[in-house]
């Protein structure tokens, strides 16, 4: 499959790129892979055709966007890489799983291949705030909580939801959610080049946000967060991830912790937190997931060295959930709990689903879940706040 | 009281610049017809000695009272023609342009259409010209003295110029000494000379000279008046050397800009873990460190010594599109003063593109190579800790000749950090009315052919506030800028605008607009008749005034709106 590159070049306005390779030295997956964007935006320049199809190293990407972040020319680096697995999509020469995830997210709106009334499922234990806030968004509400697709059906993320759901009870807010009615927000879609899936969902979720007419919206996870923020065009509506409004609330005094994290004899527990690329690098939310760790009784949170603006990605992003990439034996993620555990902590909190469950399965792999727990803030939240934590309700 | 309008109209083929689009000939026939033409004519080339001659011998035999020229810009060439007809007791403000060059000949490529753009032009401006007034052409005196800004290796060279014309300098620096950022420096490049060598002797010269008054700890702040004749206000901070605390005021015919730039803070790269790391230093730092003679880095002598040009410069998403110039010299020179000092360490400096511009630069590039510092291309992603050994860092890049990603390891990192206007150029640039231009350095008042003047008629810039410069090019500039300045001074008057605005006493309300909009304060409210009355001196025409007078009591001179609906009436009759 030839693709005719001049088009391609001058629609991303490549021709800014003076070649310094800050996008390729700074790329995560450049290390361990044969992925080059530096020389595929040159080859997009210099060549008149490209074979696309050539290049299965495209699915190696994370879509971290530490290239666009860091380019001097601002050429988004990135966006190439999403128009040239378009070009993929278009041709059908797809992985297979990419295929599954997009065809399931537009058959039942998740890419899990999970069906679609399933999707409250994660409110097990919190149905009447459920139920409420099914109320609220159809009666319109102030606050929207986009729940996602990952922590409404993997069962290793729904507690995240749940706690949140208890501290919207909790902080006495009025907050409206959509149940089974919800759909993929798109994020992942449009980087993996589904572009013209990733309009609908735009168009169906935009509409049904102006239905229900929010003026904040809070979400899971910092996906859904940025292209609710960054690429559906919701004007005047404040775009939330979790810890934000967390900080918030505690800043305010509306959320007080009952309990503490620490271990039984009283000492504090050694946490360290993981920056989401979604979160940190493209939105900049740093400091609001460390208030909230810092608030928690019984943390005492370190650094990893390479912090929020350095975060090392999971490789959780890009689609990467649904697709292996060309380079299997070194994970990032293996990398990253390694940093973790090298600072002596015992937790290793993230604030992003797909953070979670990579950096979850890389412990359990290397063996280190003896010494250290994943977690998202979330759950630690949760714990703090007493009596009717997920652990209360389960134990 | 006006006389009669007689015309002399003199269209320019400019050689072929305009008469190879616009047929000449015809717009001359077509103007001879126009109302209150006496003659028109076309040549080859008006501001000639024999075109302006044609004018001349024409204003003197058919008594002409007005003159219109159809060529280029009336930035090019209308002080020219102005001048011409003064020869001959025509007065210049009834000198008017019709720019057939710039906005058509040049502009246009069909024959037929840009000759009727081009009458309709000169027919529109010679339907101002019947409504043109002599203005008086008016001079100020201007007091003998320059302030220079900045006590940089900029504000004394041009300190020293003033000075050593015979007229009085002043010198205000911010700082308890002079020298600037450059007294921080170690030896120049590209010739090694060592600081104190060029400098002490320097500052010296500027202590030590009777037409110089140095100010330390003290800033401008306050400057009134226009060219010839500013009231610059010095505040002296507590511990000022020879001038106390307090406020003080000085007079003067010019104002020397000279006030340098910042450094850029790696912070704002946070990828590079400046705040994080002893082992990354700034090339300023680097300075201080050869100056003192110790390259350590707690304490361990490095090994490995990286280099990464670019920091902060070239820089879009920083807000720093420039190259800052002096960056690639600077680390060729530590680079193998470090060669040097450590020769049995390994020294590479990572680069985007390597800049030597200057005399003698390029061959000091090729010497820092020959002593064994090695240049590898890509610009350096991100530096890290070396996990398990905390005596060094990683620099992850690409080496975009090998097209591969490589990871560094060095024990001292220098950044080659750029220049950045200063924080404090919006409040220089609001004292002094000094535009910016968009990467926030002072704005010139033409790049190429008034590269030190401003917008404002009397201040001049030097050094590193215009934009990033070497010594050299600083010092040049410095000179440059007091050689203008001295302009005024030397001549003992200037002319000042005539086409200045005037208000009608009986017609102004007194709502003040005027003040509020004027970029030139020229306009105050008179406290006992609450009437506006404006500062000719100090006006310089640009009509923001009259255009927001609601009482319409403003009048532009030379553009009164006689005279624009006539030019207006004319293109759309």
């Amino acid at each position: 499959m030839a693709l005719k590159t001049a088009q391609m070049a001058e629609q991303l306005e490549l021709f800014g790129c003076i070649q310094c390779g800050k996008c390729t030295g700074g790329c995560p997956v450049a290390r361990k892979t044969t992925l080059n964007i530096r020389s595929l935006i040159y080859h997009l320049l210099v060549d008149s055709e490209m074979d696309v199809s050539a290049h299965q190293e495209l699915w190696d990407c994370t879509a971290c966007f530490t290239c666009v972040e860091r380019c001097p020319k601002d050429v988004q680096p990135a966006e190439l890489i999403i128009a040239l697995r378009g070009e993929l999509v278009e041709s059908g020469r797809i992985p297979e799983t990419v295929g599954t995830a997009l065809m399931s997210i537009f058959r039942q709106g998740n890419p899990s291949s999970m069906a679609r009334e399933d999707r409250e499922l994660w409110a097990e234990g919190v149905e009447a705030d459920l139920e409420r806030a099914k109320q609220a968004a159809q009666e319109g509400c102030d606050l929207f909580y986009f729940v996602g697709c990952i922590p409404s059906y993997d069962q290793r993320v729904q507690p995240v939801a749940r706690a949140l759901m208890r501290v919207f009870d909790r902080a006495g807010l009025n907050v409206g959610t959509l149940g089974t009615d919800e759909t993929c927000c798109g994020n992942e879609v449009r980087r993996m080049g589904e572009l013209g899936l990733f309009e609908m969902l735009v168009e169906e979720n935009g509409e049904m946000f102006r239905g229900i007419g929010p003026r904040q919206i809070v979400t899971t996870s910092p996906h859904c967060f940025n292209t609710f923020k960054n690429e559906y065009g919701l004007d005047g509506v404040e775009i939330m991830h979790y810890t934000q409004l967390l900080a918030h609330l505690l800043e305010e005094g509306r959320l007080t912790f009952g309990g503490s994290v620490a271990s039984e004899n009283g000492d504090a527990k050694i946490v360290t937190y993981h920056d989401p690329c979604f979160l940190g690098k493209q939105n900049h939310v740093f400091d609001e997931p460390r208030a909230v760790l810092q608030a928690i009784p019984g943390v005492e949170l370190v650094e990893m060295d390479r912090n929020r603006e350095r975060s090392l990605c999971c490789e959780g992003g890009g689609g990467r959930m649904w697709v292996e990439g060309t380079n299997l034996e070194e994970r990032l993620a293996f990398q990253r709990v390694e940093e973790a555990a090298g600072t002596g902590a015992e937790i290793l909190a993230v604030a992003c689903p797909f953070c979670l469950l990579t950096l979850e399965d890389a412990v359990k792999v290397r063996g280190l879940d003896e010494q250290m727990q994943v977690m998202d803030i979330m759950e630690l939240v949760d714990l703090a706040l007493g009596e009717d934590s997920e652990q209360a309700a389960t134990s | 009281m006006e006389q009669q309008p007689r015309i002399g109209v003199y269209v320019c083929h400019c050689g072929v610049n305009i008469a190879a689009t616009v047929d000449v000939e015809e717009v001359a026939q077509a103007a001879a017809s126009l109302p209150g033409v006496v003659v028109a004519r076309d040549y080859t080339y008006m501001c000639s000695d024999p075109g302006q001659m044609l004018i001349r011998r024409d204003i003197q035999e058919y008594e002409l009272n007005r003159v219109v020229v159809a060529s280029c810009s009336p930035r090019m060439h209308e002080p020219t023609f102005r001048s011409a007809a003064q020869h001959e007791g025509v007065n210049p403000y009834q000198v008017e342009m019709a720019n057939i060059r710039e906005q058509c000949s040049w502009v246009h490529k069909d024959k037929e259409k840009a000759t009727r753009k081009a009458k309709a032009l000169v027919a529109s401006a010679v339907a101002k010209a019947r409504y043109l007034h002599a203005l008086e052409e008016r001079e100020v005196d201007v007091i003998p003295g320059v302030v220079v800004i900045g006590g940089g290796v900029a504000g004394m060279a041009a300190a020293l110029d003033v000075a050593d014309t015979g007229f009085p300098a002043y010198l205000v620096e911010k700082a308890g000494h002079l020298g600037g950022r450059v007294a921080d420096l170690h030896r120049t490049f590209p010739t090694l000379e060592s600081v104190p060598d060029l400098l002490e002797p320097l500052v010296a010269r500027v202590h030590e000279h009777e037409n110089v008054t140095v100010f330390l700890n003290s800033q401008v702040s306050e400057v009134d008046g226009y060219v010839g004749n500013f009231q610059v206000t010095i505040h002296g901070q507590a511990g000022g050397d020879n001038e106390g605390p307090g406020e003080q005021s000085i007079e003067a015919g010019a104002i020397i800009v000279a006030t340098g730039y910042d450094v850029f803070d790696p912070d704002r790269k946070p990828e590079f873990g400046y705040s994080d790391y002893p082992h990354v230093i700034t090339s300023l730092e680097m300075e201080k460190r050869l100056i003192e003679g110790n390259l350590t880095v707690e304490g361990r002598e490095p090994k490995r010594i990286a280099f990464i040009q670019c920091v902060g410069s070239r820089d879009i998403q920083l807000g720093n599109p420039h190259c800052s110039r002096v960056c690639c010299m600077y680390t060729a020179k530590q680079s193998r003063l470090v060669r040097e000092k450590l020769p049995g360490a390994d020294v590479t400096v990572f680069y985007i593109d390597v800049r030597t511009f200057g005399k003698g630069a390029e061959e000091f590039y090729d010497e820092a190579r020959s002593s064994g510092v090695l240049y590898r291309r890509g610009n350096v992603s991100e530096i890290y800790r070396k996990p398990g050994d905390p005596e060094r860092v990683v620099l992850i890049a690409e080496d975009t000749f090998l097209g591969e990603p490589i990871e560094f390891e060095a024990d001292l990192v220098v950044l080659a950090v750029g220049m950045e206007p200063r924080g404090s150029a919006s409040e220089i640039s609001q004292l002094l009315k000094l535009p910016r231009s968009a990467d926030g350095f002072f704005l010139e008042a033409h790049p190429k052919l008034r590269p030190v003047d401003t917008a404002m008629s009397g201040v001049f810039l030097a050094g590193c506030c215009q934009g990033p410069k070497d010594i050299p090019d600083t010092v040049s500039q410095a000179k440059a800028a007091a050689s203008s300045a001295l302009i005024p001074l030397v001549r003992g008057s200037v002319p000042v605008e005539s086409a200045t605005a005037v208000v009608s006493e009986e017609l102004c309300a007194g709502c003040g607009m005027c003040v509020d909009v004027c970029p030139y304060d020229a306009p105050a409210l008179d406290p006992l008749w609450g009437v506006s009355r404006i500062n000719a001196v100090v006006c310089e025409g640009c009509g923001a005034c009259a255009v927001t007078c609601p009482s319409k009591a403003i009048r532009l001179q030379h553009f009164t709106a006689e005279q624009i609906f006539a030019q207006v009436d004319a293109l759309v009759v």
